[in-house]
């Protein structure tokens, strides 16, 4: 999107071999983040975006193979040695996984998590370390601070433990935050705080962010761009307002459409997407949606749409039968 | 924690009580009259009948359980009717050779053990794992005898630097006393790293898949780090469960290499007492042993405590 991208995605290519044959997770995917920039990558599970955002952090599964560039800060993290890599994560490139019970060491204080980080890429003493770890997790909202640095995961609650990876991801004043699902495993009444946090945090620190989510509603508000993934592969791409204006690929219409609308009258069916995403380690022939999209024809099953630009240039999609229709945007 | 010490203290009460049940019922229930093996050639019906009512064996077998019970809570665990010791004297002088016979294998043991484990799991399916996962299989089948053997052969026969058998108190010869306790202690280690190693790799290999490993290495902490403080401790749960069973089992004496090394330990002790029908020395031996077994795993409970705050909290 912009001139001077601090993350750029360049045909991004991940093949996991599986017992059933070859998975390829995701697709030759393109994507840019500005600095500053908010970037929402949305679609259903499986489709690919956790394993990106693995691809870019270079955390794959030993077996995974990944082609194509991953450009952060003028380096190409694919290529990149491990030892640069190592001093670059956790620094300049941060990430808040999705269940904060799991990603937090059970046996390692609170305190400890914190201050390790601090202390590897910050030249600071324990008492300075110590120091900023307290006024990171009351940034993120935690009360009584100073206490929780010597108390382990399991003494804080579902939340508490996403605020405290949170201040990990932050410590080190990341230029660019990955927040994969960063709510899903968190209680409803959570989540909106959860993200008003990241968004504040993301303005205030002037920090990139990549907001990885199933839920398109979560980006409505909270992003500058949006991908939709499908299959492996980013099948629409859009500035987010342009997006929710005028969405043009039907997977997406579908995706907003299967959120659940507080307006609507009792009892009325969701409409979610029927069917189920193609089996990955079996490409199909045609566009991936086509067997579950209802306005799909003849071609859309023997040839594969290219990602392309609509009337405006920032609006790609990869789809030959375009909505025509606006879409109400959810409130 | 006061609570869980507590706690745990007080299970230890029924399990010493079945032990000591145990233990005594092995007196009754071994072949063989117990004034008749004492008596040997002057038994008598009368001298039979003297000796029976002044150890009190024509009493009921609970009565004598209480009396034996009452004696060992006084500190009386008896005395050997052959040798004339007392139980406790015949410990003091095995129970250190043992003990620094488990000691010094259990350190050799964990120090091949862990190191090996922790390059194995990080490199885990590399051909440096392969081999040594290969290798510790088949370590696992070598009996101690015979490796015991090929020990002495090599380096007390072929390259003489260490005397196959015998023993010297420590306190008399400090380096004397760990020459001849280097063959006993490499022999029990080389029986026992495999299974330390083989338990530790695949926890640690389970625990690298995990989401806070993930996260440790999103954070740019060094490899070492990640191994040893991040991914260590969580694993070593089981490695401490077989240490201390190990531990246990060793404080009964290692009965093939003791006498193969002619060591004067425990193992030795009892295998005399069988053989003499020592049932006095028997009897109390197994109980003191059996109760330092309790003991090990109950200070393994702690352990785990100390691994694991989720267990410290009472979470788990």
């Amino acid at each position: 999107m912009t001139d001077r991208a601090l993350l750029s995605v360049e045909e991004v290519l991940v093949d996991l071999p599986t017992p059933r044959g070859n998975l390829r997770a995701v697709d030759r995917v393109n994507l840019t983040v500005g600095a500053g920039q908010t970037l929402g990558v949305v679609g259903e599970s499986g489709c690919g975006k956790t394993m990106l955002s693995r691809a870019i952090l270079q955390l794959l599964p030993k077996k995974a193979k990944l082609q194509g560039r991953v450009m952060f800060d003028g380096q190409d993290l694919v290529s990149l040695d491990r030892e640069s890599l190592r001093k670059l994560r956790g620094r300049s490139l941060a990430v808040v996984f999705q269940d904060p019970m799991t990603s937090l060491n059970p046996v390692l204080t609170i305190g400890t998590q914190l201050i390790e980080t601090l202390q590897e890429h910050l030249e600071l003493d324990l008492a300075a370390a110590r120091k900023r770890s307290v006024e990171l997790l009351a940034a993120v909202g935690i009360p009584a601070p100073d206490q929780r640095l010597t108390q382990y995961p399991h003494q804080l609650s579902g939340g508490m433990r996403q605020r405290v990876a949170i201040a990990i991801a932050l410590s080190c004043e990341p230029k660019l935050l990955i927040a994969d699902e960063p709510t899903t495993a968190l209680d409803v009444t959570i989540q909106a705080q959860i993200l008003d946090l990241l968004a504040r945090e993301q303005r205030r620190r002037h920090m990139a962010m990549i907001l990885i989510t199933h839920d398109l509603g979560v980006v409505a508000g909270r992003t500058d761009e949006v991908a939709v993934m499908y299959a492996g592969r980013v099948v629409e791409r859009a500035p987010t307002p342009a997006l929710f204006k005028k969405m043009r690929m039907p997977y997406t219409e579908a995706l907003l459409a299967a959120i659940p609308k507080l307006d609507a009258a009792p009892h009325t069916v969701l409409p979610a997407i029927s069917g189920r995403p193609p089996d990955p380690t079996r490409p199909i022939k045609g566009c991936s949606f086509s067997p579950r999209c209802r306005y799909a024809v003849a071609r859309c099953h023997g040839e594969k749409p290219e990602l392309t630009e609509a009337e405006t240039p920032a609006h790609q999609y990869a789809c030959f039968h375009p909505i025509e229709m606006p879409v109400a945007v959810p409130a | 924690m006061a609570f869980f010490l507590a706690q745990r203290l007080l299970y230890l009460v029924p399990v010493l009580i079945a032990v000591s049940l145990l233990t005594f019922s092995i007196s009754s229930l071994l072949p063989g009259d117990l004034a008749m093996t004492i008596l040997a050639d002057q038994a008598t019906p009368e001298n039979l009948a003297a000796l029976r009512r002044d150890m009190g064996l024509d009493q009921p077998l609970w009565q004598r359980y209480f009396t034996w019970l009452g004696h060992i809570m006084q500190g009386d665990f008896g005395r050997s009717f052959r040798t004339g010791q007392t139980v406790l004297q015949a410990l003091a002088e095995r129970l250190p050779v043992s003990i620094e016979l488990m000691l010094l294998a259990q350190l050799g043991a964990l120090s091949i053990g862990v190191p090996l484990a922790i390059v194995c799991a990080a490199r885990s399916g590399g051909p440096f794992d392969r081999f040594m996962t290969g290798t510790a299989f088949a370590m696992l089948s070598v009996p101690t005898f015979l490796s015991a053997i090929l020990l002495i052969y090599l380096f007390a026969v072929e390259l003489r630097w260490l005397p196959a058998t015998g023993y010297v108190p420590f306190a008399e010869d400090p380096l004397g006393n760990l020459r001849f306790m280097v063959l006993p202690a490499m022999t029990l280690a080389l029986a026992e790293w495999p299974g330390i190693m083989r338990i530790l790799r695949s926890d640690m290999i389970a625990t690298l898949q995990e989401d806070f490993i993930s996260l440790a290495k999103a954070k740019g902490l060094t490899p070492a780090r990640i191994l040893f403080v991040h991914a260590l401790k969580p694993s070593s749960l089981t490695l401490v469960t077989i240490t201390g069973i190990n531990i246990g089992r060793l404080i009964g004496g290692a009965l093939i290499v003791e006498t193969i090394f002619a060591l004067p330990g425990i193992g030795r002790l009892l295998v005399g007492a069988i053989l003499t029908r020592d049932l006095i020395i028997l009897q109390g031996v197994v109980l003191l042993v059996a109760a330092g077994f309790v003991i090990v795993n109950f200070i393994v409970d702690l352990l785990y405590a100390v691994l694991d705050p989720r267990i410290r909290h009472g979470h788990a």
